[in-house]
Protein backbone atom coordinates (compact mmCIF):
# COMPACT_ATOMS: atom_id res chain seq x y z
CA UNK A 1 0.00 0.00 0.00
CA UNK A 2 1.15 3.21 -1.04
CA UNK A 3 2.28 5.32 1.98
CA UNK A 4 1.58 9.43 1.34
CA UNK A 5 3.77 10.55 3.58
CA UNK A 6 6.74 8.87 3.24
CA UNK A 7 10.01 9.46 0.80
CA UNK A 8 12.01 6.32 -0.25
CA UNK A 9 16.05 7.33 -0.13
CA UNK A 10 19.06 5.02 -1.53
CA UNK A 11 22.30 5.63 -0.36
CA UNK A 12 25.44 4.29 -1.76
CA UNK A 13 28.74 5.59 -0.32
CA UNK A 14 30.69 4.04 2.04
CA UNK A 15 31.03 6.55 5.67
CA UNK A 16 33.73 9.37 6.42
CA UNK A 17 34.32 9.15 2.25
CA UNK A 18 32.08 11.77 0.59
CA UNK A 19 30.10 14.76 1.49
CA UNK A 20 27.02 13.20 -0.25
CA UNK A 21 27.14 11.14 3.22
CA UNK A 22 26.33 14.37 5.66
CA UNK A 23 24.09 16.31 3.08
CA UNK A 24 21.85 12.82 3.43
CA UNK A 25 21.49 12.45 7.01
CA UNK A 26 20.40 16.24 6.61
CA UNK A 27 17.88 15.57 3.92
CA UNK A 28 16.80 12.88 6.18
CA UNK A 29 16.50 14.71 9.30
CA UNK A 30 14.81 17.38 7.31
CA UNK A 31 12.04 15.14 6.02
CA UNK A 32 11.24 13.45 9.30
CA UNK A 33 10.82 16.95 10.59
CA UNK A 34 8.36 17.86 8.35
CA UNK A 35 6.63 14.70 9.82
CA UNK A 36 6.99 13.09 6.48
CA UNK A 37 8.20 9.25 7.03
CA UNK A 38 11.60 7.91 5.64
CA UNK A 39 12.45 4.68 4.49
CA UNK A 40 16.19 4.04 3.73
CA UNK A 41 18.08 1.48 1.84
CA UNK A 42 21.60 0.91 2.10
CA UNK A 43 23.37 -0.21 -0.82
CA UNK A 44 26.82 -1.16 -1.21
CA UNK A 45 29.59 1.09 0.78
CA UNK A 46 26.55 2.56 2.46
CA UNK A 47 26.07 -0.72 4.40
CA UNK A 48 28.98 0.54 6.95
CA UNK A 49 27.36 3.15 7.51
CA UNK A 50 25.40 1.21 10.36
CA UNK A 51 28.40 -0.54 11.74
CA UNK A 52 28.34 0.06 16.23
CA UNK A 53 32.17 -0.84 16.03
CA UNK A 54 33.08 3.15 14.14
CA UNK A 55 35.37 4.03 16.96
CA UNK A 56 35.93 8.28 17.63
CA UNK A 57 39.43 9.13 18.24
CA UNK A 58 41.03 12.62 19.57
CA UNK A 59 42.80 14.85 16.75
CA UNK A 60 46.31 14.76 17.74
CA UNK A 61 47.14 17.61 14.60
CA UNK A 62 44.79 20.25 16.14
CA UNK A 63 45.20 19.16 19.62
CA UNK A 64 42.08 18.24 20.62
CA UNK A 65 41.36 15.35 22.90
CA UNK A 66 38.91 12.55 22.08
CA UNK A 67 35.69 14.68 23.83
CA UNK A 68 36.69 17.85 22.19
CA UNK A 69 36.72 16.12 18.60
CA UNK A 70 33.73 14.53 18.60
CA UNK A 71 34.23 12.75 15.87
CA UNK A 72 30.51 11.75 14.32
CA UNK A 73 29.97 8.25 13.84
CA UNK A 74 27.58 7.83 11.34
CA UNK A 75 25.58 4.49 13.40
CA UNK A 76 24.55 7.19 16.05
CA UNK A 77 23.15 9.50 13.30
CA UNK A 78 20.95 6.80 12.33
CA UNK A 79 19.40 5.82 15.72
CA UNK A 80 19.10 9.38 16.38
CA UNK A 81 16.51 9.27 13.13
CA UNK A 82 15.21 6.54 14.56
CA UNK A 83 14.47 7.98 17.80
CA UNK A 84 13.07 11.02 15.43
CA UNK A 85 10.82 9.48 14.35
CA UNK A 86 9.43 7.55 16.65
CA UNK A 87 9.13 11.32 18.09
CA UNK A 88 7.12 12.53 15.29
CA UNK A 89 5.02 9.32 14.93
CA UNK A 90 6.25 8.39 11.44
CA UNK A 91 7.67 5.76 9.60
CA UNK A 92 11.44 4.90 9.72
CA UNK A 93 13.50 2.18 8.43
CA UNK A 94 16.72 1.24 7.43
CA UNK A 95 17.20 -1.58 5.45
CA UNK A 96 20.98 -2.66 4.74
CA UNK A 97 22.15 -4.87 1.24
CA UNK A 98 22.68 -8.39 3.19
CA UNK A 99 25.03 -9.41 0.22
CA UNK A 100 26.89 -6.09 0.47
CA UNK A 101 26.78 -6.11 4.18
CA UNK A 102 28.56 -10.13 4.13
CA UNK A 103 31.19 -9.13 1.40
CA UNK A 104 32.31 -6.57 3.48
CA UNK A 105 31.91 -8.54 7.82
CA UNK A 106 29.99 -5.64 8.36
CA UNK A 107 27.53 -7.06 10.33
CA UNK A 108 27.18 -5.71 13.81
CA UNK A 109 24.76 -3.08 12.90
CA UNK A 110 22.48 -0.52 15.23
CA UNK A 111 19.27 -1.95 16.00
CA UNK A 112 17.43 0.44 14.46
CA UNK A 113 19.12 -1.19 11.01
CA UNK A 114 17.81 -4.62 9.55
CA UNK A 115 18.84 -7.22 6.84
CA UNK A 116 17.32 -7.10 3.67
CA UNK A 117 17.92 -7.13 0.06
CA UNK A 118 17.35 -4.82 -3.48
CA UNK A 119 13.74 -6.50 -3.05
CA UNK A 120 13.07 -4.44 -0.08
CA UNK A 121 13.97 -1.23 -2.13
CA UNK A 122 11.87 -1.87 -4.82
CA UNK A 123 9.12 -2.60 -1.92
CA UNK A 124 10.00 1.10 -0.56
CA UNK A 125 9.92 2.94 -3.77
CA UNK A 126 6.36 1.56 -4.67
CA UNK A 127 4.77 2.12 -1.05
CA UNK A 128 6.69 5.89 -0.47
CA UNK A 129 5.28 9.18 -2.19
CA UNK A 130 8.61 9.40 -3.83
CA UNK A 131 12.11 8.33 -4.02
CA UNK A 132 15.24 9.44 -4.52
CA UNK A 133 18.76 7.69 -5.28
CA UNK A 134 21.77 9.63 -4.73
CA UNK A 135 24.31 7.66 -6.54
CA UNK A 136 28.23 7.01 -6.10
CA UNK A 137 30.82 8.16 -8.16
CA UNK B 1 3.84 10.25 -9.23
CA UNK B 2 2.22 13.18 -8.28
CA UNK B 3 1.78 15.92 -10.85
CA UNK B 4 0.54 19.87 -9.87
CA UNK B 5 -2.88 21.08 -11.06
CA UNK B 6 -1.79 23.77 -12.96
CA UNK B 7 -4.27 27.33 -12.65
CA UNK B 8 -5.60 26.23 -16.38
CA UNK B 9 -6.90 22.76 -15.40
CA UNK B 10 -4.02 21.14 -16.94
CA UNK B 11 -1.22 19.14 -14.70
CA UNK B 12 2.07 20.43 -14.93
CA UNK B 13 4.56 18.00 -13.92
CA UNK B 14 7.49 19.26 -11.31
CA UNK B 15 11.24 17.94 -12.20
CA UNK B 16 13.97 18.68 -9.28
CA UNK B 17 17.69 18.89 -10.57
CA UNK B 18 20.04 18.12 -7.68
CA UNK B 19 23.26 19.45 -8.51
CA UNK B 20 26.46 18.74 -6.02
CA UNK B 21 29.46 18.97 -8.03
CA UNK B 22 31.56 22.43 -8.81
CA UNK B 23 29.86 23.67 -11.73
CA UNK B 24 33.37 24.41 -13.30
CA UNK B 25 34.98 21.25 -12.79
CA UNK B 26 32.04 19.07 -13.87
CA UNK B 27 32.03 19.05 -17.61
CA UNK B 28 28.12 17.51 -17.22
CA UNK B 29 26.92 20.67 -15.44
CA UNK B 30 26.29 22.50 -18.83
CA UNK B 31 24.30 18.95 -20.34
CA UNK B 32 22.22 19.01 -17.03
CA UNK B 33 21.49 22.48 -17.39
CA UNK B 34 20.28 21.95 -20.98
CA UNK B 35 18.49 19.17 -19.62
CA UNK B 36 16.67 21.60 -17.28
CA UNK B 37 15.91 24.29 -19.75
CA UNK B 38 14.39 21.58 -22.16
CA UNK B 39 12.07 20.61 -19.81
CA UNK B 40 10.81 23.99 -18.70
CA UNK B 41 10.16 24.23 -22.67
CA UNK B 42 7.94 21.69 -22.76
CA UNK B 43 6.04 23.17 -20.10
CA UNK B 44 7.42 21.50 -17.03
CA UNK B 45 8.34 23.17 -13.42
CA UNK B 46 11.56 22.69 -12.58
CA UNK B 47 14.01 23.28 -9.64
CA UNK B 48 17.94 23.25 -9.77
CA UNK B 49 19.13 22.77 -6.39
CA UNK B 50 22.55 23.71 -5.73
CA UNK B 51 24.34 21.70 -3.01
CA UNK B 52 27.84 20.81 -1.35
CA UNK B 53 30.51 21.96 -4.05
CA UNK B 54 27.88 23.20 -6.85
CA UNK B 55 27.16 25.98 -4.63
CA UNK B 56 30.47 27.54 -5.35
CA UNK B 57 28.79 28.36 -8.77
CA UNK B 58 26.11 31.03 -7.50
CA UNK B 59 28.81 33.68 -6.41
CA UNK B 60 28.01 36.51 -8.68
CA UNK B 61 31.95 36.42 -9.23
CA UNK B 62 31.58 33.31 -10.97
CA UNK B 63 29.51 34.66 -13.64
CA UNK B 64 27.93 31.28 -14.97
CA UNK B 65 26.35 31.96 -17.91
CA UNK B 66 24.12 28.82 -17.68
CA UNK B 67 22.56 29.78 -14.52
CA UNK B 68 21.68 33.13 -16.00
CA UNK B 69 20.22 31.12 -18.95
CA UNK B 70 18.00 29.03 -16.72
CA UNK B 71 17.04 32.15 -15.06
CA UNK B 72 15.61 33.43 -18.55
CA UNK B 73 13.83 30.40 -18.88
CA UNK B 74 12.24 30.49 -15.41
CA UNK B 75 13.96 27.79 -13.96
CA UNK B 76 14.01 27.99 -9.87
CA UNK B 77 17.35 28.31 -8.67
CA UNK B 78 18.04 27.39 -5.41
CA UNK B 79 21.50 26.83 -3.33
CA UNK B 80 21.83 24.59 -0.26
CA UNK B 81 22.50 27.74 2.80
CA UNK B 82 24.11 25.32 4.92
CA UNK B 83 27.01 24.66 2.07
CA UNK B 84 27.03 28.28 1.58
CA UNK B 85 27.96 29.00 4.79
CA UNK B 86 30.29 26.28 4.96
CA UNK B 87 32.15 27.63 2.42
CA UNK B 88 31.98 31.16 3.57
CA UNK B 89 30.09 32.41 0.52
CA UNK B 90 28.28 35.40 2.33
CA UNK B 91 24.67 36.78 1.09
CA UNK B 92 26.51 39.53 -0.48
CA UNK B 93 28.28 37.57 -2.89
CA UNK B 94 25.64 35.07 -4.44
CA UNK B 95 24.20 36.30 -7.88
CA UNK B 96 20.93 37.57 -7.41
CA UNK B 97 19.20 34.79 -9.49
CA UNK B 98 19.87 32.37 -7.20
CA UNK B 99 17.89 31.91 -3.63
CA UNK B 100 19.75 30.56 -0.47
CA UNK B 101 17.30 27.69 1.04
CA UNK B 102 17.22 25.22 3.74
CA UNK B 103 17.14 21.17 2.84
CA UNK B 104 13.57 21.24 4.25
CA UNK B 105 12.44 22.84 0.88
CA UNK B 106 14.10 20.19 -0.55
CA UNK B 107 12.35 17.78 1.45
CA UNK B 108 8.94 19.56 0.86
CA UNK B 109 9.78 19.48 -3.19
CA UNK B 110 10.13 15.19 -2.83
CA UNK B 111 7.34 15.25 -0.36
CA UNK B 112 5.17 16.87 -2.98
CA UNK B 113 5.98 14.66 -5.70
CA UNK B 114 8.90 16.31 -7.60
CA UNK B 115 10.77 14.00 -9.93
CA UNK B 116 14.21 14.32 -8.52
CA UNK B 117 17.70 13.47 -10.47
CA UNK B 118 21.12 13.94 -8.21
CA UNK B 119 24.37 14.30 -9.74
Amino acid sequence: MKDPKSLAFLLMDAPFEQARTATAFRLIDATLRRSVGARVFAYEGAVSLAVTRQKPHANAIHGRTLEEEAHPRPHAWITALADLAREKGVAFEWVNCGLCVDERGSDEAVPAARRGSPADFWKMAQESANTLVIPTR
Amino acid sequence: MVLMQHAMGATVTRYLLIESRDPCRSHAFGLRCELAAALRTDGAEVTLFLVENAVLGVRAAARLPALDKLAKHGVELLADEFALRERGIGAAEIAAIVKPAHLDTLAGLLAGGARAIWN
